[in-house]
């Protein structure tokens, strides 16, 4: 099936990439460390950690507080100081663009929100009495704060929208940033998706559903997508944020340009809350609805970011998925990695730092390895960019297309298409 | 109590912790809201923090007459007294 080809004016193009995240404080030095393989997972050295089944996760590399203005940095949670810090990094290499206010629209996601302004403030409420909670509580907690703030920050006034979908948050929101452009609501979109909740509570809750690794004694290990010792997700932290317009609105303002986000497919399995469909059927459905919506071909995708959290039964049914979507000869020509092996599991981050490692994979034509991989499942019959990151070939450009995969407890999958421009 | 140029250089600390104001600016003729730049969340910061470091009470209906730097100071000098 040929690729019909789009006009510069129904073309959405990535033309600013920012990233706050447990391999780097930014862009270029969370894409170093993810070509290079280094984990950011650690151990926690909280004295509550120690009481906790779970006590290692990964934490952003570079503290906000080190990043923003003190007084700026303590209205805001931390979801919303990650989120502002990855934003004002992708609006700086977007350009600084001159966009009319009424025409700059908004979408950042969050899968939790505020968590650590409501844990912290309930404590304060219980030992000094409400006169002492914070006024800025509320704004601070809302998940729709970070995305708020964000539009705060560059006077965004067409529409400022907060997805939530768990861990399919981050690329429902570049979904709805693909959408609005093509709709015409906005001549620039900031998108993106943050999350930062690492504390005793979420840790414990996402422990006591047997989700979470427990490798305690090798935390940079404990990530270990589609390896036979895989036993849960690592609990990660951090940011990330792109700037998204028609190829036209680039070119008129000379903006550079990353990538083209060429489609976008979102379902839903109805299977159950937390546990994936085992066939993987909803993301299959996903996966071949992005690329529909770009109008490729399965033969044309070189490479998946997979969702690939390190779950024993998520992995094995994103495997699934993948052939089922591509089919068995597509399926067999596309390199995927899952680059949680390094990063942790972000939560309603995740499909916004991978779909900015996606970009990045297309625009560098480089894939980042996925770690830790020692003995590949059987049921993962996939080719799995394993320890060294991986050149994409010459021969698949232009036109080369790349997947992002997202799946949210509650049965939300979201597949992103990104193509390689020009 | 607290003298004047107490209460000033004490509410000059808070407004510094709150806003970010350099606390020189924090003076007598200062309006909270058109020269410190204070929003009403904020302001409500201040005066819980004040209430603590002086020990007064500053009931919400009288907050909204403390529109300078001064009025609070003597509002404070006041409640103490």
């Amino acid at each position: 099936m040929p690729t019909s080809p789009r006009s510069d004016s129904s073309t959405v193009v990535i033309t600013g990439l920012g990233a706050t995240t447990p391999v780097g404080g930014d862009v270029a030095s969370t894409w170093d460390a993810l070509l290079s393989g280094r984990s950011g997972v650690r151990s926690l050295t909280e004295e509550w950690a120690s009481e906790l089944p779970v006590n290692f996760a990964a934490r952003v590399a570079v503290d906000p507080l080190d990043v923003l203005d003190r007084v700026e940095a303590r209205k805001l949670d931390r979801t919303q100081q990650l989120a502002l810090i990855a934003a004002r990094e992708a609006w700086q290499d977007a350009g600084s663009p001159d966009v009319d206010p009424e025409r700059l629209a908004v979408s950042i996601a969050t899968g939790i929100g505020g968590a650590l302004t409501l844990l912290g403030q309930w404590d304060v409420l219980r030992e000094d009495g409400p006169r002492r909670v914070s006024p800025h509580t509320i704004p601070m907690l809302m998940p729709n704060g970070s995305a708020a703030i964000v539009g705060l920050e560059f006077s965004a006034r067409a529409g400022v929208h907060t997805p939530v979908s768990a861990c399919a948050s981050g690329a429902e929101a570049v979904a709805q940033g693909l959408v609005m452009i093509r709709e015409g609501r906005a001549d620039l979109v900031v998108v993106g998706g943050t999350e930062a909740c690492i504390h005793p509570l979420p840790l414990a809750a996402f422990a006591a559903m047997r989700a979470l690794s427990r490798r305690n004694d090798d935390p940079p290990a404990a990530s270990r997508p589609w390896d036979t010792q895989r036993d849960g997700f690592v609990f990660g932290e951090g940011a990330a944020v792109l700037t998204l317009e028609t190829a036209e609105h680039a070119k008129a303002r000379g903006a550079k340009i990353y990538g083209e986000v060429a489609g976008a497919g979102i379902t839903a399995d109805g299977h159950h809350i937390a546990q994936p469909d085992p066939e993987g059927r909803g993301a299959t459905r996903a996966m071949r609805a992005a690329l529909a919506d770009a109008g490729a071909s399965a033969d044309e995708v070189v490479h998946i970011n997979a969702h690939g959290t390190s779950t024993p039964q998520g992995d094995v049914a994103e495997a699934l998925a993948i052939r089922a979507a591509l089919g068995e000869d597509a399926a067999a020509q596309v390199a995927v990695t899952s680059t949680k092996s390094m990063t942790g599991h972000l939560l309603g981050a995740a499909g916004a730092v991978e779909s900015m490692a996606s970009v990045m994979a297309l625009y560098e034509r480089l894939m980042p390895p996925t770690i830790n991989l020692e003995n590949l499942d059987p049921e993962v019959q996939l080719d799995i960019v394993a320890g060294q990151p991986r050149k994409l070939s010459e021969d698949r450009f232009p036109g080369a297309v790349a997947l992002n995969n997202s799946f949210g407890f509650g049965g939300h999958n979201v597949a992103l298409a990104f193509r390689s421009y020009p | 109590m607290a003298d004047q140029q107490e209460i000033l250089s004490g509410l000059a600390e808070i407004v510094n912790e709150v806003a970010g104001v350099p606390v020189d600016n924090v003076q007598l003729d200062k309006a909270f809201t058109d020269d410190l730049d204070i929003d009403s969340l904020s302001m409500v910061e201040v005066v819980v923090a004040a209430e603590e470091k002086f020990g007064v009470k500053i009931p919400d209906d009288d907050v909204k007459d403390l529109r300078t730097v001064g009025d609070a100071v003597s509002y404070i000098q006041q409640a103490g007294s």
